[in-house]
Order: C-alpha cells, then structure tokens, then sequence
C-alpha cells in the first residue's frame, strides 16, 4: 500500500479502474451480488428505521417541552432532609410579600406570576360543578402559560391589590354552568361566595405526551383575593428573557431567594428551582444514549451481513484465481490486487446500503403510521444516519473484505496460474 | 548481456526430499536472439522460464536482467520488473474472457507508471494492428479463434515495449495451421530486434530459433545454434 501512496496517480487510475471492475464483476454476477448483500440491507435498514424512530420521539418530546415554555422556571418552597427547618413547613412557606423586588434583583427573569390554588365546587343558579380547580394568578400568568383572554379583560392591577371577587372563566366551565354565551358581568359562586366573571381565558391546551394534568374545569381569580382568603400554599413560575439564559435567571433567583430568606452560607436551599431547559436537556442525553444503545444492538446484524460479504469474497477470489496469476504475472503488484478486492467489497457493502437505507426509508414511513402511537408520527431519518450508514456499510467492506483481499494479494502467481 | 545466469539451482522440497528442479545452470542471452528451451517434461525448463520471468526466485546463484541484480528485489520491485522488462506469451492463453480484446492488451499498461488514458488507449490500438488484430479490438476472446487469442495474447506481451519476450508452449494448444502464423510472427519480431525466448518441445517450433538450449534434469544438456535447413536431433 506504501507504494502505491507514493504515486498518488496510479493509485488513482487504480482506485477508478478497480471501481469499474467491481462493477462488471457485481453486474456478471447479479442474482450472487444481491443474495450477499441481503445481510447488509437489512442491517443498514434497521439501524436507520430505529434511528428514525428514536428520532421521531425526540422530536415529540421536546415539541411538547416546547409547548411547556422552555422559559420556564418554577419555584417551590423545599424542605431541607435535615436541620432544624427540616419540619417547619409554616416557616418556609412563601407569602406574597416574598416576591417583591424579584424583578429588580434578578435582570434575566423577564416576569413572573405568584401562584396558589385550591379546589372548591362552583354555582350557577341551578347548576352546581364539584371539585373545581381555583388557582390564584398574577396577570404576566397570560404570558407565562401563552392563554390569553378572549372575552372581557384581565386582572388589573386594582383587582389584586383590592382582592376584589373578580375570576375568569373558561369555556368549558361557561358551558357547564349553562351561562350566557357572552357570560361577562354574570355572578358565580365559588365557595359559598360570590364572584363576577369579568373575562374568559382560553382552553388548556392538551399534551399528547405528559396528558391533560386535569380538567378542563378551571376559574382563575387574583392571586390576592385567593390569598386572603384561605392562606393556601403558594409557588410561583418564572419566566427568563430566553432559553440561554434560563440558567443565570435560575442563578439569579437562586440568590435572591437565599438573602430574602436569610439564608447562611451553609444553609441548605429551602426552595427548588425546576427549569424545563434543564429536563430538556437532560432528555436530550438520554435520546442520544437510546440512539447509540439501540443502534448498536441493530449494528450487530450488520456484522453477520459482513460475514457474507466476506465468504462471498472468499468464493469470488478462488473462482478467479487464474485472473490473479495473470494479473500479477502482467506486473500487478499484492496491493494493487488487494485494492481492486477490498473495492469489490466496499462497493458490494455500498449496494447493499443504498438498498437498505431506502428499505429504512419505507419502514419509517411505516412507523410514522402505525395507529394509536403518536409519539412516532414524526419518526424520520435524520441525514447523519445516512450518512453514518453508508460509512459503516464502507466500513463492513474493508473490514471484512480484508481477508479475502489479503489472500489474493499474496497468492503465488505460478500457482494461481496452474489452478484449474 | 541481457540476461546472466550464474550457478542458478532452484530446490523444491516435497516432504522430506529435495528435488533439484534446477542444477547448477549458467547461462547468458544477449539483446535480439531468438532462443528455443527444449527438454522433456520434468527437465526443468518451464522452472527456467518462471525464474526469467521474475515470477519465481532462485534457491541459490544469482540472475542479473539487464546488469540488474532481481536476486534481492522485493515483491513490489518484482512485479515492476515483469511489468516494464517482460512479456508472458501462455499455453492458453490467458485472456480475461469478460473484456474485448483491446482492454485485454491494455491490461499491463494499467500496472504500469507511464502514460495517461489516451497513451494506453493508443498503444493497445497500434500493438493490436501490429499483430494483425485491428479489426478485432470490439471482440472478447469468445468470439475470437484460437490463433487470434493467441496474436491478442502477443499484443499485451508487447504492449510494454519488454526486453525479452518469453513464451511457454505459445503453439500448444493451435492447430499446425495457426501455429504457422503464429511462428511467422515470432520470426518478423525477432527481425524488428525484439528477444524471444521459447519453451517447446516440437522440433518445428524450434527450427525458427537460432539457438536451442536442450535441458535434461535440471541441467542444460547442449547449447548450441540451429542447423539450417536440417534436422536437429
């Protein structure tokens, strides 16, 4: 091989003549060719089927985070697993005034929305709901969740700050309740008490992936009202001006959280701050090693395609033996002769990966259909795994087309010419 | 000198006994002769062949082509001798039966450093008209006679301007018909300057010569010119 790297141009006219006749030889011996390359079809076929496959649900997946916010941050009080806070959840509960100056101290957080909810039934005149879902919001809550109000207003600022008995309504809840189409300015009872609906707030959207997460039974009221009147367990969600920067608003946060809270050094966090970014990511891991795992375990089959290449080969360098004598005996040196066999191989894998990827193809577009399995529908064959399955195909071909190509190399050219 | 032999043996060894294929020859050719290798089977003249042809190496002895020592070449080194200095004319031929007669001439130019795609091109075309094959060049060797695979034959022998031209049994497998025609080629090369070397064991064949080395158990038995117009014994 040295030999040959030193006149690049008769490795050349070498590699091009040695690719026309493993074409002739793949051409002379059709109905051979294709059985051999069987083994390599279906390898390269399903590692990219389970490629597009664990693709597809990578996209879903995080399609679904997307639909979440990738902004996201949310904050929850913690209980520390040891020290004297450990059982003193009065203590560290949040209270509305925690959240002031939150803005100011942290630049990367564009808004956020204190939050707390309980559940109560819900009266209209004759109609009673059970077990309503009642969440107390700030107005940025609009942004934050992407629903927005389509009838009437949102909370203003009056409202919070008078914990006025105001709430928002959605569709849903109007049509259970049987209230008037434009239900603005109608009553309702919520807990024994009286609120006056002044919007109506869009329908959650629901997730395929991570379910509903409840009903479509929802009030909303401001934060304020909900607060004082039943002191229920407050969070909040923030949101940081862009997913970059979603780790500095958690740091952000993280600090001022620990001085409002007065936290010492040493102290543990008695809060929790979850950024969707980082599940994001964290699934992103996770795909690549189920990709590699599962294509790895797929590989496998591409090994025992190799195998028949390589007895293939073997078959292909006895029958031609006397060729070989020839060649050499014209001048050929071993490595030109193992050039022209490893081609052979290489191209016959190269075949057998063209085929298999479009067999992929095929059984992708089948996947992507299967009924009842949405997580699949956007299974698709990304281009690295084209392109890593030709290369691999390739690579089968040396590997395995070595042996053979080294035996002809190394056949004695009297010998290889008296062979019958 | 072109070709020098010196106390050449070749041994090969089949189980524990060692047959002396060759024994002790020395022997010298000179640029344009026109020699014939006689002997029975088994005489050792086609292991003389195959050690001149570099396609074997000696036991013992040295042989210098053209001043060069190949006694010590590599196998690389080797197969550029038998590309550049050599011409195989075979028994049967040897076409490759999946090509037309020019890719076949073209064959060692493929092996070969010199020359681009139209130099091998034209120099397939004009060695194939010198032996009498311009029509020809489309055909595979199925569609060609005996004698003209053999002319094909020739004409990728030459196709690399060799030194010597060595042919083992080039009349063996012809009728006495084509044989003719292609002795007749033989001698009209040998008048051009081209040295031929050829195995046989058909006094006809030989009688073209002018010089006929007669071996006998890996010895060279007589060395001597042909006789005109006479019988050799």
């Amino acid at each position: 091989m040295l030999g040959l790297l030193k006149s690049p141009f008769t490795f050349l006219r070498l590699l091009v003549q040695g690719v026309w006749l493993a074409l002739g030889q793949i051409w002379a011996n059709k109905i051979r060719s294709t059985l051999t390359t069987i083994g390599i079809v279906i390898g390269v076929a399903s590692v990219t089927a389970v490629i597009a496959a664990v693709t597809g649900l990578k996209t879903k997946v995080l399609d679904e985070f997307e639909t979440f916010g990738t902004n996201k941050i949310y904050i929850h009080t913690d209980r520390p697993e040891k020290g004297p806070l450990r059982n003193a959840w009065h203590l560290l509960r949040f209270k509305p005034e925690h959240f002031d100056g939150l803005l100011e101290h942290c630049p990367s957080v564009e808004c956020f929305t204190r939050m707390c909810g309980y559940s109560r039934s819900v009266i209209y005149g004759e109609r009673s709901l059970e077990i309503v879902q009642v969440r107390g919001i700030d107005p940025h809550w609009h942004k934050i969740e992407s629903r927005h109000v389509i009838l009437g207003r949102p909370f203003s600022v009056i409202d919070d700050t008078h914990s006025r008995q105001v709430c928002l309504v959605t569709p849903t809840m109007r049509d259970k309740l049987l209230l008037d189409r434009d239900c603005v300015g109608q009553a309702i009872v919520i807990g024994r008490r009286s609120f006056r609906i002044v919007g109506m707030i869009e329908e959650r959207v629901e997730s395929a992936m991570f379910g509903g997460g409840g009903s479509q039974e929802e009030v909303f009221i401001p934060f304020n009202t909900a607060w004082k009147l039943h002191r229920p367990r407050a969070w909040a969600i923030a949101n940081s001006k862009s997913p970059e920067v979603s780790e500095d608003a958690r740091a952000e946060l993280r600090f001022f959280f620990r001085k409002t809270r007065h936290l010492k050094p040493e102290d543990p966090d008695t809060f929790r701050l979850d950024v969707i970014e980082q599940f994001v990511q964290e699934f992103k891991k996770i795909s690549l090693i189920m990709t590699a795992v599962a294509g790895g375990i797929v590989g496998i089959s591409l090994l025992v395609g190799g195998v028949g290449i390589m007895n293939i080969m073997l078959v292909s360098v006895s029958e031609r033996t006397r060729e070989i004598g020839l060649r050499k005996a014209v001048g050929a040196r071993p490595s030109a002769i193992l050039l022209q066999f490893l081609i052979e191989a290489v191209i016959l894998c190269l075949f057998g990966g063209l085929i298999g990827v479009a067999f992929g193809q095929i059984m992708t577009i089948g996947i992507s259909n299967i009924p009842n399995a949405e997580f699949l529908e956007k299974a698709s064959i990304p281009l690295w795994a084209v392109g890593l399955a030709f290369g691999f195909s390739a690579l089968v071909g040396v590997f395995f087309g070595m042996f053979p190509a080294v035996k002809a190399a190394q056949l004695d050219p009297i010998d290889a010419l008296r062979h019958e | 000198m072109l070709i020098r032999l010196e106390n050449v043996t070749k041994i090969y060894k089949v189980g524990v006994e060692k047959i002396h294929a060759l024994d002790g020859i020395d022997l010298e050719v000179g640029e344009n002769e026109y020699v014939a290798v006689m002997g029975p089977s088994g005489s050792g003249k086609s292991t003389l062949m195959n050690l001149l042809g570099c396609l074997d190496r000696a036991t013992s002895g040295t042989y210098k082509l053209a001043g060069k020592d190949t006694t010590r070449m590599g196998a690389g080194a080797m197969a550029r001798v038998r590309n550049q200095q050599i011409g195989f004319v075979f028994q049967s031929f040897e076409l490759l039966p999946r090509v037309n007669a020019l890719k076949n001439v073209e064959l060692p130019l493929i092996y070969s450093r010199n020359g681009g795609w139209w130099y091998r091109r034209q120099q397939s075309r004009s060695v194939l008209g010198h032996v009498g094959l311009t029509d020809r060049a489309k055909h595979r060797p199925n569609q060609l006679s005996g004698g003209e695979k053999q002319r094909v034959a020739i004409a990728r022998a030459l196709v690399c301007k060799p030194s010597i031209l060595l042919a083992d049994e080039p009349t063996g497998n012809l009728e006495s018909k084509t044989s003719d025609g292609i002795l007749a080629l033989f001698d009209q090369l040998y008048r051009e300057g081209q040295t031929i070397i050829l195995v046989t064991h058909e006094e006809s064949v030989a009688r073209h010569t002018k010089r006929i080395i007669r071996m006998r158990d890996g010895k060279i038995q007589s060395d001597e010119p042909t006789r005109k117009g006479g019988e050799s014994c």
